[in-house]
């Protein structure tokens, strides 16, 4: 670790672990804590940007576009969570994310021959969302004892074990097959698989997400994490528990991914072994990559790319390149970016700006996405 | 671990073993013996493949993730060289040869630039494998591809004791995979880029202070590496068939057979490549519906009591 590392965990953290403490030394008055950013006038043109696009964009775009891209980039933000504030790599988000929805299919209703409980949504979805959970900290459990590169590997295994787990499981996963026909409930008159209503469904959950890890990562848990993906050494030595912490990070990560991965699921209408297989385990490491891990909204930037191209490269190219295509923009954003599309504008706004911000995340903006 | 936890986890491990093997033996002999030998035929395979991505990572702490994709391109250059030539033999050199100047094109014009990014360079060789599934899919299309074995390990061998007949070409997979196994010991032990290569998986730069290429090390490595890939292409083209998908699965059986032997080195390559055929097949004999929750297990295991694998060694 160089010294220039050095000094950045140590910019990171100093304030931040002090502030909650002077209160109650009583020397200085306490500095206004905030939560969050304040609100800019950006914030507020997103906002209404998002809140109107169904209104005139066609069905297509407020369903396959719009709503896509959102429950993909909850799913992404659940890794960018855990690679971009605890530097870790876990290509398992996709299997949790899977997971939820296999469980929401079996408790609740699906096409299937008779293996679904057929348990109300009130019950399935709370239910699988917990055993997403717990899935995703045992996860975190066996992938935090190892780091950076021995993660991805491990957390891949899992991913593809649990890929030929529910091919060759018939009594609980139904097989290759897997649940067809999982829709959400109709509930207050409104079907919420139409179009529009599946859109501020999903987001509604995106913005919760987005909001729910900004403010984390401002809590003495969010900072805490941050200081161990810089240096978990002297976080040890501080007296920080940085296993526990990994792991509650996977735990959160894990929540994230069920709420992603019941819309995804319901957005498809079914969950197949397909659908937790290596292709769209990497497929998340893409979007998450694609967007850049330095900032959460990385995440949403990235998905909406991947949905654009997976809907309209197919239109350049041939119909069955779409794997070559996304295949060839990630290789090129990894090679020529060292945080995606956010690590451009990174660059961008810096050479146009000197003006520093003082938030974490861009503290660690000199870092590559994880180490 | 104490000698007393050590005793203790061998117990653990070694009761239900011997347990299941004196079951086995008196239950049905036969198919305890054929299990057997298409266990260890099979690890020899996984050995022939793992060992190639364990050599890469051990020198470069590159984990290679397009080396499935070597392995589908190997087999199925190997195939068409058969193919066109009739000779088995051609087709394994021309395997080895196509993946390994692919490997070598990959360190020369892309790795090279990324010295000590592990993270970015494991992200690279996610994209090389995307893209190399496809362009084979392109190319070569989605329906099986099988070679035929040569026609002097064509057929049973018969009056075996206990199985009475076995696959020529199967059993032979275990000569080939202690040969390449033994080849790749003298080289690393007995020449002097061996030599080389060893000292930089123990320290690279003192290894580049000492005057030594380390890139032109680099690269030989890599190469051999990829190359192991392409010949355990060609040789489980017999075997196993060759289709897309298969990349993944050869990937994700070198992942575990180096998570749980240990990462960059040969031999624990070789004990995780032994445990995870032998699990696998037996698994697919006696419990065919949870046999990849076998895999999972010992994975889990593994990792519980050895987090850097049987002979992993701290980075």
């Amino acid at each position: 670790m160089s010294a220039a590392n050095w000094r950045g965990a140590m910019n990171v953290q100093a304030p931040r672990a002090v502030a909650p403490e002077s209160p109650r030394a009583g020397v200085a008055p306490p500095p206004p804590r905030r939560f969050s950013n304040p609100v800019r006038a950006r914030h507020v043109v997103v906002l209404a940007l998002l809140l109107a696009y169904p209104w005139f964009a066609t069905p297509f775009f407020t369903f396959q576009i719009g709503a896509q891209a959102l429950a993909l980039g909850l799913i992404a933000l659940s890794l960018t969570f855990l690679g971009g504030s605890g530097g870790m790599i876990s290509l398992a988000q996709m299997t949790v994310a899977g997971l939820a929805g296999y469980m929401v299919a079996i408790f609740g209703s699906a096409a299937t021959d008779g293996a679904n409980l057929g348990w109300p949504w009130w019950l399935a979805v709370p239910l699988g969302m917990i055993i997403a959970v717990v899935a995703a900290t045992f996860i975190g459990w066996l992938s935090v004892r190892t780091e950076g590169i021995y993660t991805i590997m491990i957390t891949l295994a899992i991913g593809v074990g649990f890929h030929y787990l529910a091919v060759q499981n018939y009594a609980v996963f139904n097989g290759f097959q897997g649940m067809q026909k999982v829709f959400p409930p109709t509930l207050a008159g409104i079907y919420w698989r139409a179009p529009v209503p599946f859109y501020y469904l999903t987001l509604a959950w995106a913005l919760a997400g987005y909001l729910f890890v900004m403010y984390l990562l401002r809590t003495p848990f969010g900072i805490a994490l941050q200081g161990i993906r810089d240096n978990p050494r002297r976080m040890h030595a501080l007296g920080f528990n940085v296993t526990a912490h990994r792991v509650a990070a996977y735990a959160v990560a894990g929540a994230l991914a069920a709420v992603g991965g019941v819309l995804f699921t319901w957005y498809n209408g079914l969950v197949t072994p397909g659908s937790v297989g290596t292709g769209w385990l990497i497929n998340i490491l893409i979007i998450a990559v694609l967007g850049g891990m330095r900032h959460p909204v990385g995440a949403f930037l990235g998905a909406i790319v991947f949905v654009l191209l997976q809907n309209f490269a197919i239109d350049v190219f041939d119909r069955e390149r779409f794997n070559l295509v996304i295949g060839v923009v990630f290789l090129v954003i990894v090679l020529f970016s060292r945080d995606g599309l956010l690590g451009w504008w990174a660059a961008l706004s810096a050479r146009m700006s000197t003006q520093r911000g003082g938030t974490p995340w861009r503290a660690a903006s000199g870092r590559s996405y994880a180490r | 671990m104490t000698p007393v936890w050590k005793g203790f986890g061998a117990l653990l491990i070694g009761i239900p073993i011997l347990a299941f093997t004196a079951w086995g033996l008196q239950d049905n002999p036969r198919l305890f013996a054929v299990t057997l030998l298409n266990g260890l035929t099979l690890a020899a395979l996984y050995f022939i493949v793992a060992s190639g991505f364990t050599l890469v990572f051990g020198l470069m702490r590159n984990v290679n993730l397009a080396h499935g994709s070597l392995y589908l391109l190997g087999g199925y250059l190997g195939f068409f060289t058969a193919q066109v030539t009739g000779s088995w033999l051609l087709a394994l050199a021309a395997g080895f040869a196509a993946a390994a100047v692919v490997g070598l094109a990959m360190q020369v014009s892309i790795f090279r630039f990324m010295p000590g990014q592990d993270l970015r360079q494991t992200m690279v060789t996610i994209g090389l494998s995307i893209v190399i599934a496809d362009l084979l899919l392109w190319a070569i299309g989605a329906q099986v591809h099988q070679m035929s074995p040569p026609a002097w390990l064509d057929g049973p061998l018969r009056g075996l004791p206990v199985i009475r007949a076995y696959s020529t070409y199967r059993l032979s997979l275990l000569p080939m995979g202690i040969a390449i196994g033994v080849a790749l010991w003298l080289f690393l032990n007995r020449t002097r880029v061996g030599m080389m290569i060893r000292a930089g998986v123990d320290d690279r730069v003192m290894l580049a202070a000492a005057g030594v290429n380390v890139n032109l090390v680099f690269a030989t490595t890599f190469a051999i590496g990829a190359g192991l890939a392409g010949l355990g292409g060609v040789i489980g083209a017999v075997e196993l068939s060759m289709v897309p998908g298969e990349d993944t699965r050869l990937l994700l059986t070198s992942l575990v057979v180096v998570i749980v032997g240990g990462m960059g080195s040969v031999v624990g390559a070789a004990i995780g490549a032994a445990i995870l055929g032998l699990a696998e097949t037996y698994g697919l004999a006696y419990a065919p519906t949870y046999s990849v929750v076998f895999t999972f297990v010992i994975l889990v295991l593994v990792l519980a009591f050895r987090p850097r694998g049987i002979l992993g060694r701290p980075a």
